[in-house]
């Protein structure tokens, strides 16, 4: 398909709309700003949410990340930054999470933390964690208002009662500045900790569902729990309690996927954030290269 | 290694493209390539479903559209919305009535006797589906002979552009309720423009179902038929033809003829309700107009509308009537893109998935062995 030669595709007034938007969801943290959402070359559920923002706010000169899962090599990832350079010349892009400003993506929050001059844009397909619990979005408007997410703490209660454990793994329902309840989008529980006083201004877009929402810079974000029931992210320990590392790296302190691997048939496992993954190689190929020096300091010494 | 699965994104996507057009032209020796103009006479109701699905009067574009999606409606009808968010809105035309309609067809199921009569121009409805083979075999001297032959015995004079409305008549007998005038300067709600809330007004939920997808209103206006509601609706008129667009000329300003669309409408007459205080009672209306020769999508849409109209007023009583559970689910665009993401990765989140489900398994095998 022939990409339209504006630069960031869409017409001048669709843009200034997603800012205005945008600018609401700061100001009111967490609140769902409805949109107009455009449709955008690809496949609603793909990502056109975080496309909108992303070309509504990236400028010549800055550097733009695009992930998906994790990795930049994704399909959905190189498609649409791809895409994004196309319709956005004089834009730089990057696989680096340090060196990016801007950085869109799907499922994940990069490990590494993010600083207050970058700004994240996650991919979001539900925007309204009351949709478990209230199919009309009519009430749920209401219930949001009112701070009403008793239904959605039934829930996690029912949930203990039935299976001894909070039974939701991803999309966490999470509270923002005291008040509005979000979806965080599909990030798994391991990055809800980062949307806590993050310095980087943390967007959400749903193109489908037409919300904006955003967790402004330095702004509560609490999981739903309760007292005696804490929230708790996902567990890489092993049968005999040691914490699983990357098979690729070595770092015990990321979120890891799970794979077989089809040589050995064995379960492996490798760091989601495929940046970090290759970041935390060269640093401990640094690291050893320093102790080789000091042991053959050390034999020259000796 | 498992990690491969997901990297060399970019060649593979490549490579995508060019199998679906090698597929395409693969009997380049034997076929010719799909002119657009083919595309829009031959394949002509397919190409109204993809204007009116698109929500872009561009038929041209829409040829082009079903020519790169190889037939698939909702693709098309994709690709013309896409390139409508690339376009600046430049004008907009005043409310046209559709009274001026250059009408090819016209019937209505209310009366035998209409004013002007029941005109059946093109249609199926009363053609047996037999296999005909001899279209198998075409040649282009055989198309000629059927455009010639088509009017050698009508006196093309006679033929008057356009009909009086049913609707009116019916209004002048007082068994319909009077437009209201307040209704008329309503500015309708423009869906491109701005995101449904709910309680959305009528035209919004009218502009929603005039670029629905065909099968999504109808399997929901079947319901309704069905008995999931009782709308029990009498086509009052259906009409298909062209109608004149009018803008406002650049120096005068008066409202000037600029082209023409081809569109379907319908409205259906359904049983009337309790009068609220002196009024009399009447027959309710429900509306349905789209882009193109589209009648199934045309009925669905009035049979809806007015289904809507009940659940706006006493709250809904089924699926149908429920404008919140009708609107967010009829595009096509949305719904075919929301069902087409489940085939990109999900790795992350399964991972998180496995680690509630082994938790959970975990902690209830200690019951198991604890008891």
């Amino acid at each position: 398909m022939s990409a339209s030669n504006h630069f960031g595709f869409l017409d001048e007034y669709a843009k200034k709309e997603i800012r205005r938007t945008v600018l609401k969801a700061v100001a009111i943290p967490g609140y769902q700003v409805p949109y107009s959402s455009r449709e955008m070359p690809m496949g609603r559920g793909f990502g056109t949410g975080g496309l909108q923002l992303t070309l509504s706010l990236l400028g010549k000169g800055e550097t733009l990340k695009v992930i998906d899962q994790g990795s930049d090599d994704s399909v959905n990832a190189v498609n649409l930054r791809s895409f994004i350079e196309t319709t956005c010349p004089g834009v730089n892009t990057t696989t680096r999470t340090d060196e990016a400003d801007v950085i869109q993506s799907r499922h994940r929050i990069p490990e590494i933390n993010l600083r207050e001059d970058q700004l994240i844009i996650l991919q979001v397909p539900y925007p309204d964690p009351l949709i478990v619990v209230e199919a009309s979005e009519n009430k749920r408007k209401i219930l949001h208002g009112e701070a009403d997410y008793s239904r959605l703490l039934v829930k996690l209660y029912e949930d203990i009662v039935k299976f001894d454990e909070i039974t939701i793994s991803h999309r966490y329902p999470t509270r923002i500045n005291n008040h509005y309840v979000i979806d965080p989008s599909p990030i798994p529980r391991w990055d809800v900790p980062k949307l806590h006083n993050s310095p980087a201004l943390i967007l959400l877009g749903a193109g489908r569902e037409k919300k904006i929402y955003a967790v402004p810079p330095y702004t509560k974000a609490e999981p739903l729990a309760f007292e005696d029931v804490p929230f708790r992210v996902e567990d890489f320990t092993d049968e005999n309690g040691q914490r699983r590392n990357c098979q690729q790296c070595g770092c015990t302190t990321s979120y890891l996927d799970e794979f077989v691997d089809s040589n050995t048939g064995k379960k492996v496992y490798q760091c989601s954030d495929a940046d970090w993954c290759s970041e935390y190689t060269v640093s401990q190929s640094e690291i050893s290269e320093i102790d080789n020096i000091t042991d053959n300091a050390e034999v020259v010494n000796g | 290694m498992g990690y491969v699965a997901i990297k060399g994104g970019g060649q593979a996507i490549e490579g995508t493209k060019e199998v679906c057009d090698f597929l395409r032209t693969k009997e380049s020796e034997t076929s010719q390539p799909l002119d657009s103009h083919i595309i829009e006479n031959q394949l002509r109701l397919l190409h109204s479903r993809v204007l009116s699905e698109g929500g872009l009067y561009h038929p041209e574009l829409a040829s082009l559209a079903i020519k790169q999606a190889q037939g698939d409606t909702l693709e098309a009808a994709f690709a013309l919305r896409a390139y409508r968010s690339t376009q600046p809105r430049l004008l907009e035309t005043p409310v046209l009535d559709t009274k001026n309609m250059r009408v090819t067809r016209r019937i209505s199921s209310a009366f035998k006797d209409i004013p002007g009569g029941q005109m059946l121009g093109a249609t199926t409805d009363y053609q047996l589906r037999l296999m005909r083979m001899e279209l198998l075999n075409e040649s282009q001297e055989r198309f000629r002979e059927v455009t010639e032959s088509l009017f050698e015995n009508t006196n093309i004079d006679n033929i008057p552009d356009t009909f009086p409305k049913v609707l009116d008549s019916l209004r002048g007998e007082g068994l319909l309720p009077e437009i209201e005038s307040t209704q008329q300067e309503q500015t309708p709600f423009d869906i491109t423009r701005e995101p449904l809330i709910f309680p959305v007004p009528r035209s919004a939920a009218l502009a929603t179902m005039a670029r629905a997808e065909q099968g999504s209103l109808l399997a929901i206006a079947y319901s309704n038929m069905r008995g999931y509601g009782d709308i029990h609706p009498t086509v009052a008129e259906l009409r298909v033809g062209y109608l004149p667009v009018l803008l406002p000329h650049p120096i005068t300003g008066e409202l000037t003829e600029v082209g023409e669309v081809e569109m379907t409408e319908c409205e259906v007459v359904a049983m009337y309700e309790g009068n609220e205080g002196d009024e009399k009672s009447t027959f309710t209306l429900g509306y349905g107009a789209c882009f193109g020769h589209n009648e199934v999508k045309a009925i669905s849409m009035a049979i809806l509308d007015r289904a809507l109209q009940k659940g706006m007023k006493e709250g809904a009583s089924n699926p149908s009537e429920d404008p919140e559970f009708v609107l967010l689910h009829v595009d096509g665009i949305d719904s075919m893109g929301f069902c087409t993401h489940y085939k990109m990765p999900h790795y992350v989140t399964f991972q998180s998935d496995m680690d509630r489900l082994r938790t959970t398994q975990k902690k209830q095998t200690r019951m198991e062995t604890v008891s």
